[in-house]
């Protein structure tokens, strides 16, 4: 079962070490990686940069029905997160006893993201918790 | 660039319709429509078809010729062409459409939009549905299609006080119109409390503040209006025409709370329409979601950006309204055969300027719109259409 | 050349489990965890293993001395839970912590031990000089069959050991093993729960082997126990390792820091490396640690540690093992199995 082998081995980097690029020339931060900066385009001076992984929560919501591969782990938390550095990306938050809220400082965290069933290849990627805890 | 009119509409029954196959369903719209225009197949210039997703849902791609061969245009060769912007891909189709005409390089144009949704379990449905979003990184680290529109409601209630009840007041609204509508899938009155009973899909948004999967199909025949009033008369002008891309991801977005897409389409479609959006008498909104809809009468400038939970509340959207949003019982009620919605909103416009809405006949409908989004807000369509 | 510990990190899962509860639900009466001397045990969340445990002790041990991760020529990942049994968790480990791709990589199993015998191989490859830092981690979530004595106390954590040769936290002055085929505990292939031979456990596999390896150590070195401020013994339970150290000399307050074993079950790969970090974080330049590890089927690592200057610059980068103990969110039984996977759907 490798349909999504190849897929997901691509963004490995991207999922475990939150790698994306910086364009040095208007010094914006993206995540996931932009080949082409968006405000630069042909101008663009785009490197390598590791996320530190922590940022805030903007928006959150609980998830009590997904789609088959989530299913198991419902309920669980899902936000929109800013980090540090400006991009946003949307991630999971394991919570603690005082939930998810907006304005929340998280950290990043290293968890199994999914499954390909009982025989396929485990996913594994960030999650984020916060900061506090 | 020449005008383009609508000289014939039709629309399937939507709702989980067991014994019809897409192909059925994509016939009996186009045939109804074909009727209700009065042309004949010779005078078929082009196809086109919005159809979000019948690789996943019945293992079908290659729709553009599926539908010119069981529409019986294929031994007329007619081309045809199948378009996809996810929820957006009927609103799509009729823009392909109304530049194929009005470009001068097709005369009758038929603009068709069908999804067969539910052969699949739910499970899969969902994940068909999913891939609207951003496959990458929204949906492998978690997000669901209806967690998306959640944040944003989220957000939008933190931000503006849009309250729990205006979300309800939406749905509420919609199966109301929904009544009026024999073609819509639901036709049963609900109230706040039904949808706060109904389970959580992904807090704050219940069951009823979610459009159904649906089966179902639609279909609009154009013409130059120079020539329209040789089919019909009642010909629907369309005034203008926006389309508009954003971000595929919502953490992209300028602004979690507003569809700039929808924005910049509407600014376009009024533009080019030369007209106000106070001078629209009624609109079909994407209400994929209550919040849809609230985002939708914002972002399209019916009401200050925030307001629009207020403006559910104090009925201006309502039947009687000053600005009936969704008469056809919107995505909500009507349902929402993906690829079908946008041409079904241009059917029920269609209808209400024409005066043949009958049970939900809204008074001096002069000017309409129709608003179409795909995904959570990548591609907006706005259409403005006329008497 | 001297070799040994440059950093170390650690990670226990949040969730707890009174062994109590585990009694409630199979009626085995009120005073299990006094005979086990085991309170609670850590439970993984539903999207933990062994891997991600590796990874959040492996990156904390990055941290806590601010580690080059590409001057890691080794990762030696040791378990009894590795998710795959073809793919080897150090890979991940190595991508996740951001090595270069310039190393080498295998997985070890030895029951319990796996984690020592990582530290082994790491420490041969940096003192023979060819390679500078390795990376040893001992990770488990372990299982035991529901109902079976083991459910008690079959925990999940784990722990990372960076080793090199300069700027020692601490120094592996030498260690000795014994090893002998000896079937007390197995898990054949394929098999979820492992099997055991109950009280054939003890002296013929635990005592036996522990003890042999501490001697010979103790005897190469010319050493008594009193030479040492620590001592740091395997923990399947909380009465073993209290045993042992009295049979070798060792008194109760020398293995108090290390042990973890009441308020965290037995972390398998990661008990003995557990309670060697609970206990450099304590420890101060000068104190000398002395570790005995035990893995059924059967085998013991036996370590002299010496702990430099350097612990005090590095010890408060990174979370200690308290910290962890003391982040505990308790289940029932329920969500317990739930958790586990113990419920097949």
């Amino acid at each position: 079962m490798t349909d999504n082998a190849p897929r997901f081995w691509r963004a490995i980097p991207q999922r475990y070490s939150l790698i994306g690029t910086h364009c040095s020339n208007c010094n914006e931060y993206y995540f996931p990686p932009r080949n082409i900066c968006p405000n630069c385009r042909r101008s663009a001076q785009m490197e390598e940069h590791k996320f530190k992984g922590t940022g805030t929560v903007v928006s959150c919501t609980t998830i009590y029905s997904a789609t088959e591969d989530f299913e198991r782990q419902t309920p669980y938390h899902l936000a929109i997160i800013q980090l540090d550095e400006g991009p946003r990306m949307t991630g999971q938050v394991i919570s603690g006893p005082s939930g998810v809220k907006i304005g929340m400082k998280v950290k990043p965290v290293f968890r199994i993201l999914g499954k390909e069933g009982d025989r396929g290849i485990i996913y594994y990627g960030t999650k984020f918790a916060p900061l506090e805890e | 660039m020449r005008s383009v009119s609508i000289i014939g509409v039709g629309c399937t029954k939507f709702g989980e319709r067991w014994d019809s196959s897409l192909r059925d369903m994509v016939a009996e719209a186009g045939f109804s429509a074909i009727e209700d225009s009065n042309v004949s197949g010779e005078e078929i210039s082009a196809l086109y078809v919005g159809n979000m997703s019948a690789g996943r849902f019945i293992e079908q791609e290659h729709i553009g010729s599926l539908i010119a061969d069981y529409a019986g245009l294929a031994r007329l060769h007619v081309p045809s062409t199948r378009v996809e912007a996810a929820c957006a891909s009927g609103g799509l189709a009729l823009r392909q459409a109304v530049l194929a005409v009005s470009s001068g390089y097709h005369d009758i144009v038929i603009a068709a939009g069908v999804e067969k949704m539910t052969d699949v379990s739910g499970g899969t449905a969902a994940d068909a549905l999913a891939s609207a979003a951003d496959r990458e990184w929204e949906c492998f680290f978690g997000a669901t299609f209806p967690a998306l529109y959640a944040m944003i409601a989220r957000l939008h209630m933190r931000k503006y006080g849009t309250t729990r009840e205006q979300l309800s007041m939406v749905a509420v609204k919609n199966h109301h119109h929904g009544c009026l509508n024999p073609i819509a899938q639901y036709q049963m009155e609900i109230t706040h409390e039904k949808v706060m009973k109904s389970p959580l899909v992904a807090d704050p948004l219940h069951v009823f503040d979610c459009s159904p999967l649906t089966d179902g199909a639609a279909a609009v025949v154009l013409a130059p209006t120079e020539m329209a009033k040789k089919y019909c008369d009642t010909p629907v002008k369309i005034l203008g025409s926006g389309q508009a891309s954003d971000t595929l991801a919502l953490h992209d977005r300028r602004d979690i709370t507003t569809l700039d897409a929808t924005v910049c389409a509407a600014r376009v479609a009024f533009g080019q329409a030369r007209v106000e959006p106070g001078q629209i008498n009624v609109a079909e909104v994407h209400d994929c979601f209550t919040i849809a809809e609230i985002l939708a009468i914002e972002d399209l400038g019916f009401v200050e950006k925030g307001q629009g939970g207020k403006a559910v509340e104090e009925g201006m959207t309502s039947l009687n309204g000053k600005l009936p949003i969704n008469t056809s019982g919107g995505l909500k009620a009507c349902g929402h055969p993906v690829g079908a919605t946008g041409i079904k909103q241009a059917y029920e416009i269609t209808l209400q300027l024409r005066g043949e809405a009958k049970k939900r006949q809204i008074d001096d409908a002069e000017i309409g719109l129709t608003h179409n989004v795909g995904g959570s807000g990548g591609t907006a369509l706005v259409h403005i259409l006329s008497r | 050349m001297a070799s040994g510990i440059i950093s170390y990190g650690v990670y226990i899962p949040r969730f707890r489990i009174r062994v109590d509860e585990i009694a409630r639900v199979w009626g085995d009466g009120e005073d299990i965890s006094e005979g086990l001397r085991v309170y609670e045990k850590s439970v993984p969340d539903m999207d933990e293993d062994a891997v991600t445990i590796a990874v959040e002790a492996s990156r904390s041990a990055i941290h806590r001395a601010g580690i080059d991760p590409k001057r890691i020529g080794a990762v030696y990942a040791g378990s009894e839970s590795h998710p795959y049994a073809v793919k080897p968790t150090g890979t991940i480990i190595g991508e996740a912590i951001c090595t270069s791709h310039n190393f080498t990589a295998a997985d070890l199993e030895f029951a319990c031990k796996a984690g020592t015998a990582a530290i082994q191989a790491c420490l041969g490859l940096v003192s023979s000089n060819l390679i500078d830092l390795g990376l040893a981690v001992g990770t488990d979530v372990s299982q035991g069959a529901p109902g079976d004595m083991l459910e008690y106390t079959a925990a999940a954590g784990g722990a990372a050991y960076v080793i090199g040769s300069s700027d020692l936290a601490a120094e592996i002055e030498a260690f000795q093993s014994f090893t002998t085929d000896t079937p007390d505990f197995w898990r054949r292939e394929g098999m979820p729960y492992p099997e055991h031979g109950g009280r054939f456990t003890g002296e013929p596999a635990y005592f036996k082997h522990v003890t042999s390896a501490a001697l010979g150590l103790l005897r190469r070195l010319d050493r008594v126990p009193e030479d040492y401020d620590y001592a740091v013994f395997h923990q399947p339970n909380g009465k073993f390792p209290v045993r042992v150290a009295r049979k070798l000399g060792f008194s109760k307050e020398q293995i108090a820091p290390g042990m973890v074993v009441p308020m965290i079950g037995n972390t398998y790969s990661g008990s003995c490396l557990l309670g060697l970090a609970a206990t450099l974080d304590v420890a101060k330049p000068g104190d000398r640690i002395f570790v005995t590890s035990f893995g059924s089927g059967a085998g013991s690592d036996a370590f002299s540690i010496k702990v430099k200057d350097r612990i005090e610059e590095i010890r408060d980068g990174a979370p200690s093992v308290r910290d962890y103990i003391s982040k505990a969110q308790y289940l029932d039984y329920a969500m317990y199995a739930k958790h586990k996977g113990k419920l097949r759907l």
